[in-house]
């Protein structure tokens, strides 16, 4: 009736630069999002247990110290077995070309490096979150 | 009985969000889902926390949480920001301050858009400790959005109503008290190693000194540090003394009545809105009358009555 896209934006790691996370955040609250910040240095169950308690349709990870391979697919990994393997998970921050197909094939659907337009990303969620 | 509620029941988190998510949505299905939830709550206290933004409640709350969860007590949280009028979207940033509580299954955290209710509260809050209540949560704290004057819906929701305050913002005290003075059941007076501190508690004593004239609870004023961890044991022991003086003087019952009451007629307003504003048959009409009001050609009381008389029929 009144749904919302509830969006959960996360840092995971020891990284502190959450510049870009904020802007994400930003937009998609201008895109009429309800957009969760949980602020720095979060571990993957911190990350879904939000999630959970926040009943998010999309999760949004930004990470720029190189743990993704790690990190990102921790996430993933408790989100599915929380039985919330039908969120949106959506990544951002330094992460390689030759990452992306292994993170893809780990349930992060879409990769959003620098130089990434805003508006981009709040059409990918738009077009593709399934909850 | 249904699937989600019986789930809260059992203290399932993720029924219990999904449940929150359904009356933020004023889904069809909540209202069988929260005949269940009504049977089962009305156990748990409720602390308002409302005041200035920037005045540190969700810090302050973390800390209430930490206290509680040490004398054994799960705690649900419900912390308020407000939804941009504009876009309808909101950033909801609360949790940033209560990070270590995330993974303590003892408590569970919400955090929720006014999505364009006034008063400081959401909709769906109403809905939202009641369902925390049912799923075994012994406190359920509500953060308010940071208020202005007139955001005082915490009470109607609140046993006890915090209302917290910090030095430094010069007069700020003199333009809420006509609104928040009057709903404070504790005074907190946070960031209190600031400067301005003894000024603010002269100002406040002040004002409780005449807002106490024929009243037989004077109400308290608890200093807190809550970044350092410093008066909050104080402010739990204040909360639990109101609390006994609630149940003493059966001014507990009366304030209950009074939730129900306010969500009834939340409830009630949703519906009608639903009704009249978002119902196809309705719809029509009334973007044909607003169209009519703007040319003229009928006045809004007019439409009104029009409305209201089909409803009534």
């Amino acid at each position: 009736m009144e749904k919302k896209i509830r969006v959960l934006i996360a840092k995971p790691g020891l990284d502190g630069h959450d510049r870009g996370a904020k802007i994400v955040a930003r937009a998609l609250r201008d895109a009429g999002m309800e957009v969760i910040y949980t602020g720095l240095h979060q571990t993957a169950e911190m990350i879904v247990e939000t999630a959970v308690q926040e009943d998010v349709d999309v999760v949004g990870l930004s990470l720029l110290s190189g743990a993704h391979m790690t990190l990102f697919r921790d996430v993933t990994r408790l989100l599915k077995e929380k039985g919330m393997g039908d969120v949106l998970v959506v990544c951002g921050g330094i992460i390689p070309e030759e990452d992306v197909p292994v993170l893809k094939k780990a349930g992060i659907a879409g990769c959003f490096g620098p130089g990434t337009s805003c508006e981009e990303i709040v059409e990918f969620i738009k077009k593709n979150v399934k909850r | 009985m249904s699937g989600l509620a019986s789930m809260v029941l059992k203290g399932d988190p993720r029924s219990t969000a999904r449940l929150i998510t359904l009356a933020e949505n004023n889904s069809k299905d909540l209202a069988d889902e929260m005949k269940v939830i009504h049977k089962h709550s009305g156990k748990a206290y409720v602390v308002g926390v409302t005041g200035v933004m920037g005045s540190g409640k969700s810090t302050l709350i973390f800390e209430l949480a930490r206290v509680y969860r040490n004398q054994g007590k799960r705690v649900g949280i419900i912390a308020i920001d407000p939804t941009s009028p504009f876009s309808g979207g909101a950033l909801l940033g609360d949790r940033v301050r209560m990070t270590d509580l995330t993974t303590d299954n003892g408590v569970f955290i919400r955090s929720m858009g006014t999505r364009g209710m006034l008063g400081g509260l959401a909709s769906a809050v109403y809905d939202a400790v009641e369902i925390l209540d049912a799923s075994g949560k012994d406190v359920v704290i509500v953060e308010t959005v940071g208020v202005g004057q007139a955001e005082v819906d915490v009470v109607k929701i609140a046993d006890t109503t915090l209302v917290v305050l910090v030095p430094g913002l010069g007069d700020s005290i003199q333009t809420i008290k006509a609104g928040i003075m009057e709903i404070a059941d504790v005074f907190v007076v946070n960031k209190a190693d600031r400067p301005g501190v003894e000024q603010l508690i002269a100002e406040l004593e002040s004002l409780i000194d005449i807002s106490c004239i024929g009243k037989n609870r004077r109400i308290p004023i608890v200093k807190t540090v809550a970044k350092e961890n410093k008066g909050i044991k104080e402010l739990v022991d204040e909360i639990e003394k109101h609390k006994e003086y609630l149940k003493k003087t059966k001014v507990f019952e009366a304030q209950r009545r009074k939730r129900y009451e306010a969500e009834l007629v939340e409830i009630i307003r949703k519906r009608l809105m639903n009704f009249i504003f978002d119902e196809s048959t309705f719809k029509e009409k009334v973007e044909n009358m607003i169209d009519q009001i703007s040319k003229k050609e009928m006045d809004p009381y007019s439409a009104a009555d029009e409305i209201l008389g089909k409803l009534l029929k």
